[in-house]
């Protein structure tokens, strides 16, 4: 099954540990690119830099910010692929790299 | 007749419900399609069996009718066959399925009322009705948490095979508290008289049961199992025969079923001797010493204070504090019990039982005045028929 982890929120200890919580990103990554469950992902700029398009309207309508203006917002994400929600799960309680992940299954025809 | 019929379907269903969707999952990889299947069967039987008779292996019969559905769909829809054999050769064969139905059935994914649901449907073989109206829900509301959660456990890929053995007792504690809920639903409920409330606790203690079979060297699921058969043995004293609600205290104990006790008594021993102690145990335990005490009087009640300390431990809550005042009252007197009460009172300032025994102990202290107040309120928290019908007794009596 194909998954999406979407990382929510920002890692706690603010930016003197960053080095550290980036550190065990990479581990984390490097562990799951190995054996093969991720299948692709990124991490995302920060929703202070986005843009939003509104389609709604007679024209679309560009804005600037997120979509909503929440106090979490997604970080990243990563493609994975594993045999069952369980495997995901394994993989979203030791990501390191921020307090909330939600796992969304990937739609499949 | 008709009346047998139904309560041997009942049965049937019970004991196949589950093997019937668990082995179709297994074999054809979707539970949605497996288990709307073997309700389909089951409808079927209903049609046919009173006009025709039981079939000699129900089981079977079962079995066939659901698993020509499957192939009758599937053949229906070619593309979703591909999807499935796909799946289905993932899927490990041992264990019994049942367990591994459960484990999906209860998988944290999926909200607590829906574990519920699906449980009781899937592996107990209730009808959307039956649950319906052992919860006081709509049928239509109890039928969209099945679908629901049917697509979820398909859609989300939650899998069917037992919890890595890191996670087992983690997810058996789903497992388990969905059958504690199912259970209290069922034997707590003002209605015991109306069938589908015994049913339901019945169910929960005959899942237990399954579940014991399964892992038998599981402390707790032992725990379960007993605290379930204490109380399902002491169901005979609980109501008069006309519906008002006995307390422990002046329950007529010949009424209770002494096999019933000797067996929890048995599978406590067995638990204890694992040596894995859990809040489940202790309330069996608590259970048991009530159970096998020959008068509210001459209860152990020195034992009891023990066991709710260490129930404290490892579960605090204000209600398990609440009893262990109760026992308390007879180890160390009314003042003692009630200043414990009282400081329960900011925590749980609607709990009716709070206010009934705050009442009971101000009665014994001579403080009528006090104690008329509390059981006014305690009256005024309630809205339980047969709970309200006691309190009334008890304000009028004292």
């Amino acid at each position: 099954m194909k998954y999406m982890l979407m990382f929510v929120g920002e890692a706690e200890g603010g930016e003197e540990h960053m080095d550290e919580v980036m550190t065990d990103v990479g581990a984390w990554w490097e562990k799951y690119s190995h054996s093969g469950a991720i299948v692709g992902g990124e991490r995302l700029q920060p929703s202070a830099h986005a843009t939003t398009v509104h389609l709604g309207g007679s024209a679309p309508t560009i804005v600037d910010g997120p979509f909503a203006e929440t106090k979490e917002s997604i970080g990243g994400y990563a493609i994975v692929e594993v045999l069952d929600l369980d495997a995901a799960l394994e993989m979203a309680k030791s990501w390191p790299g921020s307090p909330v992940v939600e796992i969304r299954p990937v739609w499949v025809d | 007749m008709e009346q047998a019929i139904e309560a041997t379907l009942g049965q049937v269903f019970r004991e196949e419900a589950g093997r019937v969707t668990a082995s179709l999952t297994r074999r054809y990889g979707n539970f949605e399609l497996a288990e709307d299947c073997t309700q389909e069967a089951f409808v079927e039987a209903l049609r046919t069996w009173p006009a025709q008779g039981i079939p000699s292996r129900p089981g079977a019969w079962l079995q066939r009718v659901a698993e020509r559905r499957v192939l009758d769909r599937l053949r229906r829809d070619q593309r979703f066959a591909g999807k499935v054999s796909e799946m289905a050769s993932a899927l490990p064969e041992g264990g019994d399925d049942r367990l591994q139905l459960m484990f999906a059935c209860c998988h944290p994914a999926l909200s607590r009322e829906a574990q519920v649901a699906l449980t009781l449907r899937a592996v107990a073989g209730l009808t959307t009705a039956q649950i319906a109206s052992a919860f006081l829900i709509s049928e239509a509301t109890v039928a969209q948490r099945i679908t629901r959660a049917k697509r979820k456990i398909v859609t989300a890929g939650i899998p069917f095979r037992m919890p890595a053995p890191a996670d087992l007792e983690l997810r058996l504690n789903e497992v388990l508290a969905v059958l504690y809920l199912m259970f209290n639903e069922g034997y707590l409920a003002s209605r015991w008289e109306v069938s589908s409330d015994r049913l339901l606790a019945e169910d929960a203690a005959w899942l237990a049961g399954l579940v014991a079979q399964m892992l038998p060297s599981q402390a707790e699921v032992l725990g379960l199992l007993a605290l379930f058969k204490l109380q399902l043995a002491r169901v005979e004293g609980r109501f008069t025969a006309d519906g008002q609600l006995v307390l422990l205290a002046d329950q007529d104990r010949s009424l209770w079923d002494r096999e019933g006790i000797g067996e929890a008594t048995l599978l406590l021993d067995r638990a204890a001797a694992l040596g894995r102690p859990g809040p489940y145990q202790l309330q069996a335990a608590i259970a048991s010493c009530h159970a096998l005490a020959a008068s509210w009087s001459t209860t152990d009640w020195q034992l009891l204070v023990r066991l709710y300390d260490r129930l404290l431990q490892l579960q605090p809550s204000p209600v398990v504090r609440l009893n262990r005042a109760v026992a308390l009252w007879h180890v160390a007197g009314a003042d003692v019990a009630l200043r414990e009460a009282d400081a329960l009172l900011a925590e749980l300032p609607r709990y009716h039982l709070l206010h009934s025994t705050r009442a009971e102990l101000l009665q014994d202290l001579g403080r009528d005045e006090e104690a008329q107040a509390a059981w006014a309120q305690a009256l005024a928290l309630t809205l339980n028929p047969a709970e309200r019908r006691h309190l009334r007794g008890r304000a009028l009596a004292s």
